[in-house]
């Protein structure tokens, strides 16, 4: 016999104000099965929730209906004020007065009389309820990073040093990400390369972390704690364990005019190359695409040079499957060209850059040595415009977001260049100055005040070339919106910040959520950070949103606790809201028909095929299989079951068709 | 082919010249052009400012006229005559209520189903249909190929793929074998209805547009619009007095250039119009020395 | 955008009947500056173009008049740059041409601006009685509208000469047709104006 407790919940003056809630508590006394019916200002608190528990002992409550406000706010508390008092959290249910009527509906005796009817509607459910009981699913304790810039590196790091394994995968032959590329950071001007790379050989060094770099995700399959990974290592064409680094076959390579990703096609590189100079592993890549060997097969050189007999030309890509608990995406992000600016020439002069091809040209290890050159003559320029928001916050342009680093690289860049040419001019054509991080403020102000960087502010129109100079057509809105034109030697433009080109398939190869850019997305965006909306999957970087070095970094710890947190216990503990197929005994076993149509409508591929066998090994059917580990309980499956065979625990067709007919 | 044809009031007067020009390439090229009946001005710069009614319906008489006559297509050789019917026939075919309303002012049935080409689309067709092979007396010249404003903006309204650096004509004059230099001018504003208004600032525009021309070398300026032309050509005085230097660079339409690649006689194609004598080196002139270019060393 | 914010229902201000007439937003500009940067006029205008902008989005008193006088509106060749380089996709010259029609109904054209408008109207008059247009009789009632009876004189003889003048115009067969569709077009925009706030006459020049 159900004895069915009801708790309806004032919220204050939230449902109070506009449901009568003695009275529906009231009404509901009077319904079957129910034995007890209180009303109470909130029921959330402390004495509240001892309502409900002092009820289920003293009545001998068999079920518990809280009529308060959206289950999504407070389910979890009640369910678990019933457990502490021995009644099983899942014969617990919400009937939601708040979201569903009182905030909805204004004040009368209608929402009362509704407010009464979804009370009644979740006492019939209850009534249905069955006892369940948490999942228990193990966790693989070793991590996969993808991605080794400042963000992966950083992740890796504290998960390793918690303890655990980890695997790095970086696209490129080297890591480092970006933040190789840079020179100086801001806004301590630090060098990017003197802070960055003793972390990448931490992690390179590190007993922990297994490093594959020149290699890429090529499937992701499984749930959280229990993920199979397959990576993909691309053939080097050298043998790592006998490579000694030593450089001998770049310095001969006789293929040396291939434009330098590194140096942002500012330099040139080798066909068998080393990205930089302090590339971890210092181990060399031969670009099959522009390599001699591989075009027309004549050369080896670098086989004749090498002194370790380490080049593999017949090397192929090679598969490496891995268990994985947790998944950590740090794959960072990639500026938009100068060809993307029509009004600036379409990318066909040489002498307007990239902030990033900058940075390149400022660095000391660039292709110039650190000294601001012009690429077309090689002249040191005297004027340089800089151009913010280039871009960005450009709905005619597709991208509406502000990139938010580029305010304080093009301060950055206009000192590096004022301290390196003293009598050059800068002058930087910007719409708002955006430095809220910790000394960003200060940071602008020495660019104006020490450095004497003229900020403009008012955008560029067009940029043409005449008799040598970029001639750049802006307007100075501070002061009473005057055209105003400046002969520039050089002009860098702060491109937006993008999406890797790739970011979408990537995402789609995992499962998780992107936005309209490309960005990855976050659960939440401001409680959830770090976490994404598939279970294990956790985002750092600027993969899922412009942001700078530090908060890369902070991010990337986040993200680390959570995939720790995730590994601090041997089994991980799954709600019981899943889908279960029935099964009985011979000669049926199962009412499944074997149709499948759940299988294929699955999202979260959590069907999987089961082989019912007599004894003597015969198959007699094969059978829908629910994986609990990964089924997240949305219930397209029992929707879709042609033969009502499946069905879902905590929402099961009785349960739901019982509080339809009560209506 | 046989293509509609739009004159627009310069063409009958002060831009007689374009209209010989296109009438005489015309044949040679194989489309015939069928005027569209009684046609009336398109409003130009004048209706649109002053009243948005008239500035549709006007252009919208002339879409009517062409559909009753049978035009599918229609070359309107203007520039601004071009964005008048295309913006007026962009608007008639999304919106029907004013479609409606303009046919009843009209009182003439309008759908909007003839297209709207202009004198690129044209030659870009021929372009395609042996033009190359037509060709008698190469146009081997250096030019500044000036498309002005119309044919490449609004953006939903222009044939031109690369609205800051179009290269269609650029194309054509190439295939004629003319050399087009790479200038910064292309698609500035010419001063349009301000000639006669207010001169002066058509000669501040215009001279611009001359004087980088000049500077790059180029021995003609080419291009598609009577106003352009007008502006460029009638108003060199302006720009003279202006800059306080003379420029004596001739501005060709595209059909005469054309036409002298097909080997028409320049009278014929109606050069003796022009207010600035239309000179043309016999041989075409050399590369300057690098020496002596101020701009220093190749540009990219 | 729903289609209720594209219309006020009830436009009062001037940046509201600009919306309601043209579909665009003041309030989408956000004062970059790029079409005074790439305005082939900008530096002869009393007002820049996002300035005309700023005035209509702060609609403080007295500034709807300020840019209703102002010159800006009447030297905008409507050459369309601002707008094909607009990072916000505002259509400016649409607003200008609605200002400028405002600016003549309520009698606030800029002085140096009557030139323009002259030749405006001296433009659409030849039409309304030619169906085509006749320039020397443009040109003729464009001196007599701004007395400049110099204008051009010079150059006159020489386009006739070289054939491109006609002293007599050259009437379509539809002009009477053309005449009906200036007064249907007229009183169109006559009603539309019994709409619109009117100016206190003692403002009109």
């Amino acid at each position: 016999m159900p004895r069915i407790g009801v708790f309806i919940c004032h919220c204050g003056e939230n449902i109070a104000g506009t449901v009568d809630t003695a009275a529906v508590a009231k009404n509901a006394a009077d319904f079957p099965g129910v034995v007890h019916s209180i009303d109470y200002k909130y029921m959330c608190s402390d004495p509240g929730q001892n309502l409900i528990k002092e009820a289920i002992k003293e009545k001998k409550l068999t079920g518990v209906v809280v009529a308060a406000c959206s289950p999504r706010m407070h389910e979890p508390t009640f369910r678990r004020a019933c457990a502490e008092s021995g009644l099983n959290p899942f014969l617990c249910e919400m009937a939601n007065l708040r979201e569903h009527c009182s905030w909805v509906h204004e004040k009368g005796e209608a929402t009362t009389e509704k407010a009464t009817d979804l009370v009644r509607i979740m006492v019939e459910k209850v009534k249905r309820n069955r006892p369940l009981y948490p999942i228990s699913v193990p966790v693989t304790k070793t991590a996969l990073v993808l991605g080794g810039g400042i963000a992966g590196i950083q992740a890796a790091l504290d998960i390793a040093n918690a303890g655990h394994k980890v695997v790095m995968v970086e696209r490129e032959a080297s890591i480092g990400g970006h933040m190789a590329q840079l020179s100086e950071t801001f806004p301590t001007l630090d060098c990017s390369q003197c802070i960055l790379t003793p972390r990448m050989v931490e992690v390179a060094q590190h007993p922990n972390i297994t490093l594959y770099t020149y290699s890429e995700l090529e499937s992701l399959e499984g749930f959280i704690g229990n993920f199979k990974a397959v990576i993909r290592k691309k053939a080097r064409s050298i043998d790592e364990t006998t490579c000694t680094g030593c450089g001998a076959c770049i310095q001969k390579c006789p293929t040396k005019k291939i434009p330098s990703e590194f140096n942002a096609q500012l330099g040139m590189r080798t066909a068998i190359y080393v990205p930089f100079p302090q590339a971890v592993p210092n181990k060399p890549v031969i670009d099959r695409k522009n390599c001699t060997f591989f075009k027309n097969g004549r050369c080896k050189l670098c086989e004749r040079v090498c002194p370790a007999k380490a080049l593999r030309y017949d090397q192929e890509d090679m598969l490496v499957e891995l268990n994985v608990g947790a998944v950590v995406a740090a794959t960072g992000y990639q500026v938009k060209d100068t060809d993307f600016f029509p009004e600036y020439g379409y990318g066909a002069h040489k002498d307007i850059l990239t902030g990033l091809q900058f940075e390149r040209l400022a660095s000391a290890s660039g292709p110039t040595q650190g000294v601001i050159k012009r690429p077309s003559d090689g002249q040191i320029p005297e004027t340089v415009v800089f151009v913010a928001c280039a871009g960005s916050r450009d709905p005619a342009k597709g991208i509406n977001y502000c990139s938010k680093i580029c305010c304080m690289y093009t301060a950055k860049h206009a000192m590096l260049y004022r301290h390196k040419v003293h009598s050059g001019k800068a002058y930087i054509f910007y719409m708002d100055i955006r430095a809220g991080g910790k000394m960003y403020e200060e940071f602008v102000r020495r660019a104006i005040e020490e450095d004497h960087v003229n900020y403009v502010r008012g955008r560029v129109s067009r940029i043409y070339k005449k008799n040598g100079k970029l001639i750049v057509k802006g307007v100075d809105t501070l002061l009473n919106s005057r055209p105003v034109e400046i002969e520039a030697d050089m002009v860098v433009l702060a491109t937006a910040m993008v999406a890797q080109p790739d970011a979408e398939a990537l995402a789609q190869k995992m499962k998780v959520s992107y936005d309209e850019n490309k960005f990855l997305s976050e659960a939440h965006p401001k409680l959830r950070p770090v976490e994404m909306n598939t279970a294990g999957i956790f985002v750092a970087g600027a993969c899922q949103a412009p942001k700078d070095i530090p908060e890369a970094v902070a991010q990337a710890s986040g993200a680390a606790s959570k995939v720790i947190g995730l590994f601090s216990k041997d089994e991980l503990s799954r709600e019981p809201v899943v889908a279960v197929v029935s099964r009985m005994g011979p000669p049926d076993f199962s009412t499944c028909i074997g149709c499948f149509l759940c299988e294929s409508a699955c999202p979260y591929q959590a069907i999987e095929r089961e082989e019912i066998k007599a004894r003597d090994g015969r198959l007699i059917k094969t059978v829908a299989k629910v994986n609990q580990g990964v089924c997240q309980g949305c219930g397209t499956c029992v929707a879709l079951c042609r033969s009502k065979s499946i069905d879902l625990q905590g929402f099961t067709n009785e349960q739901v068709f019982a509080e339809l007919v009560t209506l | 082919m046989k293509v509609g044809f739009f004159p627009g009031c310069s063409l009958e007067g002060s831009a007689r010249e374009y209209n010989e020009s296109l009438q005489a390439i015309a044949p040679v090229l194989g489309f015939e052009l069928s005027e569209v009946p009684d046609w009336n001005c398109c409003g130009a710069t004048a209706a649109h400012t002053l009243n948005h009614k008239l500035a549709l319906a006007l252009p919208a008489r002339i879409l009517a006229l062409a559909e009753k006559a049978g035009l599918t297509e229609l070359l309107v050789p203007c520039s601004a005559c071009y964005t008048r019917l295309a913006a007026t026939r962009d608007e008639l075919i999304h919106d029907e209520a004013l479609r409606r309303d303009i046919s009843s002012i009209i009182e003439l049935p309008v759908t909007g189903r003839t297209k709207v080409l202009n004198v690129l689309d044209v030659l870009a067709a021929c372009a395609s249909d042996g033009l190359k092979d037509k060709v008698r007396k190469p146009f081997a010249h250096k030019v500044a190929c000036y498309y002005g404003c119309y044919l490449t903006r609004p953006e939903k309204l222009a044939s031109c793929k690369r609205a800051e650096d179009p290269q269609e004509m650029d194309d054509i004059l190439r295939l004629v074998g003319a050399e087009p230099v790479d200038w910064a001018f292309k698609v500035e504003c010419c001063g349009a209805g301000l000639s006669v208004s207010r001169t002066g600032s058509v000669a501040e525009l215009s001279g611009r547009i001359v004087a980088d021309a000049a500077d790059r070398g180029a021995e003609a300026i080419i291009v598609a619009c009577p106003m352009c032309h007008t502006n460029l050509d009638l108003r060199r005085d302006a720009i003279t007095e202006k800059r306080q230097t003379p420029y004596s660079i001739p501005v060709l339409y595209v059909s005469q250039a054309i036409g002298l690649a097909l080997g028409l006689s320049p009278r014929s194609l109606g050069l003796h119009r022009h207010h600035v004598p239309v000179r043309l080196p016999e041989r075409p002139a050399p590369s300057p020395e690098p020496a002596l270019q101020p701009s220093g060393p190749k540009e990219d | 955008m729903s289609a209720s914010a594209q219309h006020p229902t009830h436009p009062e201000t001037l940046s509201e009947h600009v919306q309601d007439a043209t579909g665009e937003s003041v309030f989408n500009c956000y004062q970059c500056g790029k079409c005074t940067a790439g305005c082939p006029l900008a530096a002869e205008m009393d007002f820049a173009p996002n300035q005309i902008l700023r005035l209509l989005q702060l609609g403080l008193p007295g500034m709807e008049e300020e840019v209703l006088k102002s010159l800006s509106i009447w030297l905008c060749l409507t050459c369309e740059t601002c707008a094909a380089r607009c990072p916000q996709e505002v259509e400016l010259p649409k607003i200008m041409d609605y200002l400028r029609q405002q600016s003549l109904k309520r009698g606030l054209v800029h002085p140096k601006a009557r030139d323009i408008l002259a030749f405006h109207q001296a433009f659409l008059d030849s039409i309304r009685k030619n169906g085509r247009l006749h320039e020397v009789g443009l040109i003729s009632a464009y001196k007599l509208r701004t007395f400049h009876l110099l204008q051009d004189v010079l150059v006159a003889p020489k386009l006739l000469a070289r054939g491109k003048l006609s002293l007599l115009p050259h009437g379509i067969a539809g002009k009477a047709d053309v005449a009906r569709i200036f007064a249907k077009c007229a009183a169109a925009d006559a009603e539309a104006g019994r709409h619109e706030p009117q100016t206190d006459k003692a403002e009109q020049p």
